[in-house]
């Protein structure tokens, strides 16, 4: 099966070019946020008052919750991996389990007290606010929006591993699969450490 | 079962059959197949749109459209060539097809996935086409789609958006599987050093097709949340910024240009070693240049907004990055023409229509060189010289570089042979139709007439009826062109394994290709493009 | 580089405890970005210039599993990143000017 001339498509696993193909997948995440961090450092350049007026609105509490939560979301998705690793299935699904649940959480508290204070996109309140504000608004809600739809597109993809995982479909010889949607997973935590100083705590 | 007779990858082999066994196909081969039939329809439209376009310039047509249709066929002309013709041209159609033939692979690194790019193509298409009869009816912005008035206007931007949006993830898989298959999947022996042009050339392309299309695909997200939610980053009644539209969109735009050209270079520089009989000259020269081009010409996007208000310092800072990537695209010709002199020339259509591309993109380059002075720049920009210089890099370019790796292609893809003197006499009006719709452009544009403007000053009258005529000439060759390949694919002459006595791992297998490419994967000992004239290669 | 298709397990597998560790400094500097915050908007800055590109690397290196891959990863990704910088510099080319 391993001879170069005898291998059929259908029949090869190349764990490497499965993961260096999951690597150049994350890279076009990483390009796709970077659009919206070059928005923001163009406009937090034109409207530096502003943006420091806006970002005082936003409750850092909630936002330095988050970043916690994430990270050690980001932990036990870790720790699922080396657990699948050494064959351990049931401390791989706990670990799924607690990943997925901290994600849930990440996402069911963030935009809620700026929904609160009448700060959504379209809101007459907002409508009233100087412009710089409004764009520095306009851009929190997307970039957050945006890396909401991720981790909903990642505790998707989660369900799924831990099925498979459940299942015996990923073991420790063959976990490629895991491993590529905790490479997903982690990037989703990275744009998330960088979205918290720059929204939360920019005030 | 007689020995040696493998199925073709055209006949039906796996569970599915006809078309369904088609467009479910994972096969490198007929997915490039699937491209090429999909990419070539839209060209198709899009040129119609064109022939459109240039009768309205002339005075018995001006009212064949309204202003508004117009502006609505110059969007779609652009969005079709660009998205539905130029960028996924060569690379999805010639790259799927060649790439594992050419480094001796079997299908690329993720077949399934390169069945999805394709289903992402159609969808964006179709999307893209809906867009022309829902909403407000079909965009008047201009491919380009500038704000603020993509922002305000009534037609359906938002669709026609959203479906470049969706084409996007075409690209962005396309390029993670080739760089993955180049990576990986290069047969025993095959260093870097030894792998073919084409595949080098694929290789920068995907790297700008990862690290580019998605910004391009955030812009576009922008602009539909700014026009359904409100969102203000790019409008200035919002305290948005038009300008920083632009440098999003051009970040990704310009790159694009390179995803256009630089597989059809790659193509040139397959076709040459074999009407030549001698090794390409320069190899490594052809592809770092490549890699440069691909490097620098992320770096030069701003040099669409010279007039837009940018500071003086960012002008000429992007103006000086324009004259050096000029520098490897030149690299390239000098590379190509020594390869040429004193080969032992075997003159045949491919060999042509490369030549062609070769003169006639150094016209767009050096008009693009003009464009990138400052000065220059201020008189030309937003003119039809800027068209002119488009159309000759993109479609002398890369056009003709797709026209010239078909033609080099075919017998291997389809088995067959088309009629080389049908060939010919369609380069003719080719060549004289496409120099008349363009050089006049450059002309008209240094004269002063603005681009997408629905009619004109009568001091314009002269070249923009010799343009219309060309047009027409253009079409014509076209059409000859590929009748004669349509005809061949049914009834052309049964064409062996290598028509053009190459020397790349293509033409080591049959034509057209079994399913599995190679009986034998083979093991590399040498570099690409080694002839041996002694035992009549 | 034609590697074999069939990878033998190549590189280390990371304990628990590696994961922890890292955990607990990402926590900490987290902590620390929020107090560098409450100082003021300068120390904020350079907070985010410095310890956010910090964390964002302690991810990639540790839970990426960056540090245990081979060199063409490792350059991958430093050219995307490059790529980034790079945008980031021209643009400002323009902005810093106007």
């Amino acid at each position: 099966m391993s001879e170069a001339g005898t291998i059929h498509a259908e029949e090869h696993h190349d764990y490497f070019g499965a993961k260096l193909g999951m690597w150049l997948f994350l890279l076009t995440e990483v390009l796709l946020f970077s659009g919206l961090f070059i928005a923001y450092s163009y406009m937090r350049a034109r409207y530096p008052v502003d943006f420091h007026h806006a970002g005082s609105e936003l409750n850092a509490v909630i936002g330095v919750a988050n970043t916690f939560v994430l990270l050690t979301s980001s932990l036990t998705m870790a720790l699922a991996i080396v657990a699948i690793q050494r064959g351990e299935r049931a401390r791989s699904l706990l670990c799924l389990g607690i990943t997925m649940f901290l994600g849930l959480v990440n996402k069911a508290v963030e935009w809620t007290a700026e929904i609160r204070h009448g700060m959504y996109p379209g809101s007459p309140h907002l409508a009233a606010q100087p412009p710089g504000e409004q764009v520095f608004f306009g851009l929190y809600f997307t970039m957050t929006g945006l890396h909401g739809v991720h981790v909903v597109a990642g505790l998707g993809v989660l369900a799924v591993m831990t099925a498979l995982v459940a299942r015996g479909r990923i073991d420790r010889d063959r976990f490629i699969l895991l491993e590529n949607s905790g490479l997903y997973w982690h990037l989703v935590d990275v744009i998330w450490i960088f979205l918290l100083p720059l929204f939360y705590l920019a005030a | 079962m007689s020995a040696g007779h493998a199925a073709s990858y055209l006949d039906d082999s796996g569970p599915r059959k006809g078309i369904l066994g088609w467009v479910t196909s994972t096969d490198h081969k007929r997915i490039g197949i699937l491209y090429l039939y999909s990419t070539l329809t839209f060209f198709a439209v899009g040129a119609g749109i064109g022939i459109v376009m240039r009768l309205v310039q002339l005075a018995p047509f001006h009212h064949l459209v309204t202003a508004q249709t117009y502006n609505a066929l110059f969007t779609f002309h652009g969005v079709l060539m660009i998205f539905l013709f130029v960028i996924p041209g060569l690379p999805p159609v010639f790259g799927n097809f060649m790439l594992p033939l050419l480094i001796g692979a079997r299908d690329v690194a993720f077949p399934r996935l390169n069945l999805y790019s394709w289903y992402f193509f159609i969808a964006g298409a179709l999307i893209a086409l809906l867009s022309l009869v829902t909403g407000g009816g079909p965009a008047d912005t201009g491919w380009t789609f500038y704000v603020p008035f993509s922002l305000r206007t009534g037609t359906n931007v938002t669709m026609a958006v959203f479906g470049a949006f969706i084409l996007g993830f075409s690209s962005m898989l396309t390029g993670i599987n080739f760089i993955t298959t180049i990576h990986r999947m290069r047969a025993p022996g095959m260093t870097w050093l030894r792998m073919p042009l084409f595949p080098w050339a694929l290789y920068a392309t995907g790297w700008i097709q990862i690290l580019a299309t998605p910004i391009l695909a955030i812009t576009l997200v922008l602009v539909m949340l700014e026009r359904i939610v409100g969102i203000g980053i790019f409008d200035p009644a919002k305290g948005g910024d038009p300008l920083l539209y632009q440098h999003l969109f051009w970040i990704y735009s310009h790159p694009a240009v390179y995803i256009m050209i630089i597989p059809a270079m790659g193509a040139v520089t397959e076709i040459l070693p074999t009407f030549a009989r001698r090794t390409i000259f320069g190899y490594k020269a052809i592809a770092f240049s490549s890699v440069a081009i691909a490097a620098v010409g992320s770096l030069v996007w701003a040099h669409h907004m010279f007039t837009s208000g940018m500071s003086p310092f960012a002008n000429m800072l992007f103006s000086l990055l324009t004259m050096v990537v000029a520098v490897p695209s030149a690299i390239k010709v000098f590379n190509w023409t020594a390869t040429l002199y004193k080969g032992s020339i075997d003159f045949q259509p491919p060999l042509l229509y490369a030549l062609t591309f070769i003169f006639l993109f150094s016209i767009g380059g050096l008009t693009g060189v003009m464009q990138g002075a400052l000065a220059v720049n201020v008189h030309v920009h937003d003119t039809y010289f800027i068209v002119g210089h488009f159309h000759y890099v993109m479609f002398g370019g890369t056009g003709m570089g797709f026209f010239a790796a078909l033609l080099y292609w075919f017998p291997k893809m389809f088995g067959r042979m088309y009629s080389k003197r049908a060939a010919y006499v369609a380069w003719f009006p080719i060549f004289i139709g496409f120099n008349m719709l363009y050089f006049s452009m450059l002309v008209l544009g240094l004269q002063g007439m603005p681009r997408r403007y629905y009619n004109h000053l009568p001091m314009f009258d002269t070249g923009h009826e010799v343009a219309t005529v060309g047009s027409w000439i253009l079409v014509l060759g076209l059409i000859i062109f590929f009748a004669n390949l349509v005809v061949a694919r049914f009834r052309g002459a049964k064409a062996g394994p290598n028509p053009w006595g190459g020397v790349t791992l293509e033409w080591a297998t049959a034509s057209p290709p079994p399913v599995e490419n190679f009986e034998v994967i083979p093991t590399i000992t040498e570099e690409a493009y080694t002839f041996h004239p002694e035992s009549g290669t | 580089m034609s590697e074999p298709l069939m990878e033998p397990e190549a590189h280390a597998h990371p304990g628990y405890a590696v994961f922890f560790i890292v955990w607990a400094v990402l926590l900490v500097l987290t902590t620390v970005l929020v107090l560098l915050s409450r100082v003021g908007q300068d120390a904020a800055v350079w907070g985010l210039m410095l310890i956010t590109p910090l964390k964002a690397a302690l991810v990639f290196y540790f839970f990426m599993h960056l540090r245990y891959e081979g060199l063409l990863l490792k350059a991958v990704v430093t050219v995307a990143l490059g790529t980034l910088l790079i945008f980031f510099a021209l643009l400002f080319s323009d902005v810093a000017f106007h």
